[in-house]
């Protein structure tokens, strides 16, 4: 580690990192720094080295942490009114573990609020802008953080994919973005968007970073009945074969840019010695429409205790009880909130449940069984990301189907909670960046990284 | 016309876990601040999640059983979703579709058998007390674990209501899951009651009568609803369905206007909580750790204690285990069923049971003559006297002075004294004339002249011996 070795100091490292996300201020990265709690814990951190002290493994490393993870420091809004302000009393377990290793936070970024969304349009403070384009978007929800990592302020950031929130923008912005299996790092103190496919990770310049962080955040949790019993770091090596592409993601309403690094790569690893093993999946086709049953439906539970009694907004002209919980939600919750919330109640409701929620978990099974089918065939499977760079700014926020399309290739996977990992690996021809996904069995993560660099290998 | 009421009763019991049902805060709120017992998860602050309280599972097993109840090896939680200040997380998690808690039945004193159709886990709710203009919120009650014990509609009148709650309560009481306390809410029925005429082979419409919280108030609740809705039926109008509040004062149920029927919970499973898997050797090594039910101590105590007083101390189980351990059941039984029916406050005498061995020496000095049958008394409640609680039978005794007189020779100079006091001379010879109920005021002579300490029936005896 540089600092260790007294190349640098954690000061000077923050220090940077701080101005250069002021010098970024107008892509609007950040929704809030933490600026003073950040050098005064730099400070302590030099001065442990220079006692001689044990530091952790990111022992002053600065990090951007995603606007829905609770932190003692500063407030969290997932960047929206609702939680606005709120000043969270405790830290989410990835933070506590982050901090524990010397990792200091610089800022909170911005994303979609409630991580509703893909392009961080639906920010209550206003969107970020893609890290190579002003005009672009940055995908999201998590655009803040990609962006970070994408333009060097911080070497990584913190993400929460529930249908392709890092990965996503990990690939409009050209950086590693990964989701790692379901329940591998603990949900608790991130704000939940949906319980059963909410995914913690991170977004990282290679894969060595992301296997480190993997190796600090990973593990079991007892305030997350959901954690794994601990597996990352005594994954037995495998190395891979044989490698899928699924034939209905090679068609023409995907960007031909796409189709064109998802063929050299192919062939890249063809020559590589892997077997390429073409995988028919027909089932896939209709995770988008489990995925817009079964997340809503959480998303309406989760959100429910936004109520305007307890912290966060509450409307200043309710006049009873009834109308601080429907006024303070109508002006906290932003459209695509409202949005999400409405179809929720709508597939719970009584009559309705089994017509749509039922049924869609019961595709949900049958998705998880298609992808258990395709790991006996292969090792990994590669696939775009979305089937398009990042879009402009403004473009698609006011069709929300063509929004929620832009998920296609990324939801499924959260629905089979098995991990993926975005590699950047190459631009379009105007020069946006692109990037792949590799899909591993559940629990495969750590090879499934070691993987993801090999990929990297020609950019 | 006759009618024949239709009765099913659901039960929520507050389970005496140590912490809540998904968190790591006391579940025991008595006598703390308001909302000094709430975690952020019970707070339902933004990203907490449920942290499933194993005892809880454990409790649950164990009311399963006290009610002959199947035990399902899988259960799980769902979300019902609804806004109310005393639910913080917008929903309460209980087990909608897969409970826990399987078919069963409980037993009433007259023998009929009240099935149980199942009973589930869940979380209470917090507490609201409304002012004119503002409502205060306490959460310490959130989520504190329930069971909701739901019956058949196995019950056909007040009476049967009142037995299967009390019934009811005793099981959980005996169980050892619950404080059992009515007065705060440990236990609270929601009582559904309909009418169909005799002969029917149809249910009526039912009301819901919510929130009762004793065994006398549930009786009133059905007897006050069985006449309003004979009232209803004979006018030939229909019964609402609808929920009703009971008023203990003015001993009525009224109607508490029926948005109920809109009410949509939106259940769904609870993603946070992986389902509930136990094995049938789990389910087989909580099971026997039940401990004595009613049932077991009426066959125990049969013979030894009075049906009558039985049925009135199996209201203090604590009193019933205390019984299983002293030696001589039926004498330490009739001491504690004096004071539990004379005093007021009958159950304070329960608080701080005194030892065995404070009872068995109490027994032992009785039976050998130590004690008069009122000496006896006065130690037995002194065990109850703070000052005097904890030292043991003999000590209590001789401070009261209340040791009987056994030493024959010293009785007999007492017995001498009593005949030469010229103020008995008429009653000896009356006594000599046969006059036989008269010897009770000569030993009654000498209890005064011994102050008490004389042993009556040595009394008695040498009295007789010299009179003859």
């Amino acid at each position: 580690m540089r600092i260790a070795d007294k190349t640098t100091t954690a000061v000077s490292l923050v220090k940077e990192a701080l101005e250069k996300a002021k010098k970024y201020e107008d892509k609007h990265i950040f929704v809030s720094l933490n600026e003073e709690n950040a050098l005064k814990k730099a400070e302590e951190i030099d001065a442990k080295i220079a006692n001689g002290e044990k530091v952790g493994r990111l022992a002053g490393v600065p990090y951007a942490l995603k606007d829905n993870f609770l932190s003692k420091e500063g407030n969290t809004t997932a960047s929206s009114l609702m939680l606005e302000p709120f000043h969270s009393p405790i830290d989410s377990t990835t933070v506590k573990k982050l901090e524990a290793e010397g990792a200091i936070m610089i800022g909170r970024t911005n994303m979609d609020s409630f991580a509703h969304g893909s392009s961080t349009e639906n920010s209550y403070f206003g969107p970020t802008k893609n890290a190579v384009d002003d005009e672009r978007v940055a995908g999201g929800s998590s655009g803040g953080s990609a962006v970070a990592v994408a333009l060097d302020i911080v070497p990584f950031a913190t993400g929460s994919d529930t249908g392709g929130s890092i990965r996503q923008p990990a690939s409009f912005n050209g950086v590693y973005g990964f989701k790692p299996t379901y329940g591998t790092i603990s949900r608790y103190g991130v704000v939940a968007m949906a319980s059963s496919t909410d995914c913690i990770g991170f977004f990282t310049k290679n894969a060595e970073d992301m296997d480190l962080l993997m190796e600090i955040c990973a593990g079991q949790d007892e305030n997350d009945m959901t954690t794994l019993p601990d597996y990352y770091s005594e994954t037995p090596e495998k190395p891979a074969k044989k490698i899928g592409i699924i034939k209905d993601f090679d068609n023409d309403a995907v960007d031909q840019d796409i189709r064109n690094v998802l063929a050299e790569k192919v062939e890249f690893l063809k020559n590589e010695g892997y077997e390429i093993v073409e995988l028919d999946m027909p089932t896939l086709k209709y995770a988008l429409a489990v995925y817009y049953i079964v997340v809503p439906a959480e998303v309406t539970s989760n959100l429910s205790r936004h109520d305007g009694i307890r912290y966060g907004y509450r409307s200043e002209d309710a006049k009873d009880l009834g109308e601080i919980f429907s006024k303070s939600r109508n002006e906290g919750f932003m459209s695509e909130n409202k949005r999400r919330i409405m179809i929720g109640n709508f597939v719970l409701s009584s009559g309705f449940y089994d017509a749509y929620y039922l049924k869609a978990q019961k595709a949900r099974t049958k998705i998880i069984e298609e992808y258990n089918k395709a790991f006996e065939k292969v090792d990994y499977i590669l696939t775009p990301v979305s089937p398009n760079p990042a879009f402009k700014l403004g473009e698609k926020v006011n069709d929300p189907v063509s929004m929620y399309l832009e998920d296609v290739m990324s939801v499924p996977i959260n629905l089979a909670g098995v991990p993926s990992v975005a590699v950047p690996v190459g631009k379009t021809e105007s020069g946006l960046p692109l990037g792949l996904q590799v899909v591993g069995p559940r629990r495969s993560d750590k090879n499934l990284l070691k993987f993801a660099s090999v990929l990297e290998g020609d950019k | 016309m006759k009618y024949i009421p239709t009765i099913g009763i659901e039960c929520h019991v507050q389970l005496s876990t140590k912490t809540k049902l998904f968190s790591e805060v006391d579940n025991d709120a008595r006598g703390k601040e308001p909302n000094s017992c709430v975690s952020p998860v019970d707070y339902a602050l933004p990203g907490m999640l449920p942290r499933l309280n194993g005892e809880a599972i454990k409790f649950a097993i164990r009311a399963g059983r006290a009610m002959n109840c199947e035990i399902n090896a899988s259960s799980r939680f769902d979300r019902k979703h609804y806004f109310y200040p005393d639910s913080p997380k917008g929903y309460q998690i209980t087990q909608f579709y897969h409970p826990i808690i399987g078919a069963g039945f409980v037993e009433l004193p007259d023998g009929k058998k009240i099935r149980i159709e199942h009973a589930h886990l869940e979380g209470d709710a917090g507490k609201l007390t409304h002012f004119d203009s503002y409502s205060l919120v306490d959460l310490n009650r959130v989520d504190t674990p329930l069971i909701e014990i739901v019956s058949m509609p196995d019950m056909h009148s007040a009476k049967d209501a009142h037995d299967y709650t009390k019934s009811l309560w005793r099981l959980m009481c005996y169980a050892e899951v619950t404080n059992g306390d009515l007065y705060n809410g440990n236990m609270r029925f929601d009582v559904n009651v309909s009418l169909a005429p005799e002969g029917s082979d149809e249910l009526g419409t039912r009301a819901e009568v919510k929130n009762l919280n004793s065994f006398k108030s549930v009786e009133r609740a059905v007897e006050y609803e069985i006449k309003r809705q004979s009232k209803i039926l004979d006018k030939g109008e229909k019964v609402i369905q609808e929920t009703r509040g009971w008023n203990d004062a003015t001993g009525e149920t009224t109607g508490q206007r029926s948005k109920e029927e809109a009410k949509d919970y939106r259940y769904m499973p609870e993603p946070d909580i992986p389902p509930i898997n136990l094995t049938a050797e789990f389910i087989e090594e909580e099971s026997k750790k039940l401990p004595l039910m009613p049932k077991d101590y009426k066959e125990k105590f049969s013979g030894k204690i009075a049906d009558d007083t039985l049925e009135i101390l199996l209201d203090y189980p604590s009193l019933m285990k205390k019984l299983a351990e002293v030696k001589d059941v039926k004498r330490v039984s009739n001491w504690f069923a004096s004071v539990l029916l004379a005093e007021e406050k009958s159950a304070e005498y329960l608080n701080d049971l005194p030892t065995a061995k404070q009872l068995d020496d109490l027994s032992e000095m009785t039976e050998k003559g130590e004690l008069s049958s009122t000496g006896a008394k006065e130690v037995f409640l002194k065990f109850f006297d703070p000052q005097m609680a904890k030292k043991e039978a003999k000590v209590i005794a001789k401070e009261l002075n209340v040791i009987q007189e056994n030493d024959l020779g010293e009785l007999e100079k007492i017995v001498d004294e009593v005949l030469a006091d010229p103020a008995t001379k008429q009653a000896q010879e009356d006594f000599k004339a046969g006059q036989e109920k008269v010897i009770g005021f000569l030993v009654g002579q000498v209890m005064k002249a011994s102050k008490g300490k004389a042993n009556p029936s040595s009394a008695q005896e040498i009295l007789r011996k010299k009179l003859a």
